[in-house]
């Protein structure tokens, strides 16, 4: 086998607070409204957040509440309105709802492209792009069409892509809203063991209260319209966790009463 | 909070079990892809076409030999054949064919280097798109024939003036396929090239180009069907024993000599030279830029 690039970090030691290092990202104080026909809507309010280094954040929030607003700006595909967004370790790597893997590539090209375009030399993006491959367990994909993988392998194949750029962080969008239970339960099995072998520092927005609770350390809700900060909760339960686990239930229980209460503000007026 | 129910450590063989369910999740929802047998192909897409040329031959022989068009109006399947005989002996069939054929293809490959860059630029630029791309449309829609005239004044009969009205015809075409396939590249890739790192020319390069190649072969295939239309056009009307023969002028000295199993011959020719290269070129282009996206 060729050396692994991989870092394997003790995943016990992301876990926040434990020492005062430099965020891994820090949003302080973000503003962001659009310039609309109607007038200015004003999507997030003041909103700050830390991701500490190898931390595992999820930013839970009804549908139309800015998720992906702020995580646009994150990943500097935006710039927030006022307010300061810092990422350490260079750009970071964003995976979508949708696999958005290129279909005119293989899958083993479309990691190779990223490793192209950071500048890696032939023989290693091959080697690289394999072992990435490895890791998602998709081995036997790389010659493979995105249109000749299944729903679940496509979503591997792009969180593959999304590690092949070597970011310190991982954004993701609801990488697993179009997959179905079984599927998605994989696959969470799937990312947190490559959370705690690669210690990447992932900020993964869903609307899916269970998931949340079964990925993250840290779960934060944001309220809507303004999307702003509403509450957040710390889960010390270690990985890997079962979504049927009744510890995740009961944590799923109260922050969906909460999620109910932002939503039924809005339907008061 | 979540003391409860701690599991400290994975049960032995919780990494292989996953790994298990994975791969069969894999299997089962992966949708195995075959190749279609040669028999059908030969039964589905060889037969018909082939079916249907010998069936208009027939009916050209049926109504040749039932005497219901006189010989001067449409002469048989055999008369053609003659024509045909006579160019082959001859030694000149290829050599008609051959001048053609050049022509089609260098204007062609002119209309490709003009056509592409100006697509490029008429999509990415709002001004040049604003200025260009009604005039771009306008010239698509106007017959190349109309140049003709314009042309001989220009160039005199010349290479040069059967290489403008080519241009033209093609041009536009190469330029709008390239600019609605840039149009329809979904938002989804270029967001995703950004976050890699593909943007300006590397954008263009790594993400644009590859996403809007279904809708450039397209404008390649009307491109190329333009060209020789054109050309055909300019080479019956402009004569000059310096142009040397090609199919246009062949067709043209058929009719000057009356010989119209000679013109019949002509059209033959044409066509299936036409038809030939975008059978050869143009549709396998297109079929393996759409199958190797799984889009047909
Ligand atoms: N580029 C934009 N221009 C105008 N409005 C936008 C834009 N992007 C998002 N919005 C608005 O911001 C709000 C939040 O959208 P979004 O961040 O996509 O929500 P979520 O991901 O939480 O479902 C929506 O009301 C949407 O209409
Ligand atoms: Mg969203």
């Amino acid at each position: 086998m060729h050396p692994t690039t991989i870092t394997v970090k003790d995943a016990a030691s992301g876990a926040a607070g434990l020492a005062p290092r430099t965020p891994a990202v820090r949003v302080v104080g973000a503003h962001k409204s659009f310039v609309r026909p109607e007038g200015v809507q004003t999507v997030l309010q003041d909103i700050s957040i830390d991701v500490a280094p190898g931390e595992f954040i999820c930013l839970l929030g009804a549908s139309g509440c800015g998720k992906s607003t702020l995580l646009n700006l994150v990943a500097g595909l935006d710039e927030p309105t006022s307010g300061r967004i810092e990422v350490t370790g260079g750009r970071p790597a964003l995976m979508f709802q949708e696999h958005a893997l290129f279909p005119w590539l293989t899958a083993g090209k479309n990691i190779e492209l990223v490793l192209r375009l950071r500048g890696v030399s032939r023989p290693e993006r091959r080697a690289r792009a394999e072992e990435l491959l490895g890791l998602v367990r998709l081995q036997d994909a790389y010659g493979k069409r995105v249109h000749e993988l299944s729903g679940g392998m496509r979503q591997r194949v792009a969180l593959a892509r999304a590690l092949a750029q070597d970011s310190e962080v991982l954004l993701m969008d609801e990488p697993f809203a179009a997959l179905d239970a079984i599927t998605r339960d994989v696959l969470h099995e799937e990312l947190t063991r490559i959370w705690q072998e690669t210690g990447v520092s992932v900020l993964f927005v869903t609307h899916n209260v269970r998931e949340a609770v079964r990925l993250a350390q840290r779960v934060v809700l944001l309220s809507c319209r303004p999307g702003r900060i509403a509450r957040e909760w710390t889960i010390g339960m270690p990985q890997p966790r079962r979504i049927e686990d009744p510890t995740v239930a009961e944590l799923s229980a109260e922050i969906t009463d909460q999620l109910r209460k932002e939503i039924r503000r809005h339907g008061r007026h | 909070m979540g003391g409860t129910d701690i599991r400290t450590a994975k049960p032995a063989g919780a990494d292989e079990e996953l790994a298990g369910l994975e791969a069969g999740l894999d299997s089962l929802e992966s949708v195995p892809v075959s190749r279609t047998p040669v028999g059908q192909v030969l039964r589905q897409k060889v037969a018909p076409p082939l079916l249907g040329a010998a069936f208009v031959l027939v009916a050209w022989q049926l109504v040749h030999a039932g005497g219901l068009v006189s010989e001067e109006r449409l002469p048989g399947p055999r008369a053609v054949g003659d024509s045909f005989l006579t160019l082959w002996r001859q030694g000149t069939l290829f050599e008609i064919v051959w001048t053609s054929l050049e022509r089609g293809l260098l204007g062609f490959l002119a209309a490709l280097a003009i056509g592409t860059p100006l697509g490029l630029v008429v999509a990415r630029v709002p001004f040049v798109r604003a200025a260009l791309g009604p005039v771009l449309s306008g010239l698509q829609s106007l017959p190349s024939v109309a140049w003709v005239p314009a042309a001989i004044m220009w160039f005199g009969l010349t290479d040069a003036a059967m290489y403008t009205v080519i241009l033209l015809g093609a041009v536009p075409s190469i330029a709008v396929g390239l600019v609605s396939g840039i149009d329809q590249v979904p938002p989804l890739y270029l967001r995703a090239g950004r976050t890699i790192g593909a943007t300006g020319l590397r954008g263009a390069r790594y993400i644009v180009l590859p996403a809007a190649l279904p809708g450039y072969t397209a404008g390649l295939k009307q491109g190329w069907a333009f060209s020789w239309r054109s050309l055909m056009a300019t080479e019956l009307i402009a004569s000059s024993p310096d142009l040397g023969v090609g199919l246009g002028r062949y067709l043209a000295n058929s009719r000057e000599a009356i010989d119209l199993p000679g013109v019949f011959f002509g059209i033959l020719l044409i066509l299936a030279v036409g038809v030939l290269i975008d059978l050869l070129v143009f549709s396998p282009l297109e079929r393996r830029v759409l199958r190797s996206r799984g889009l047909r």
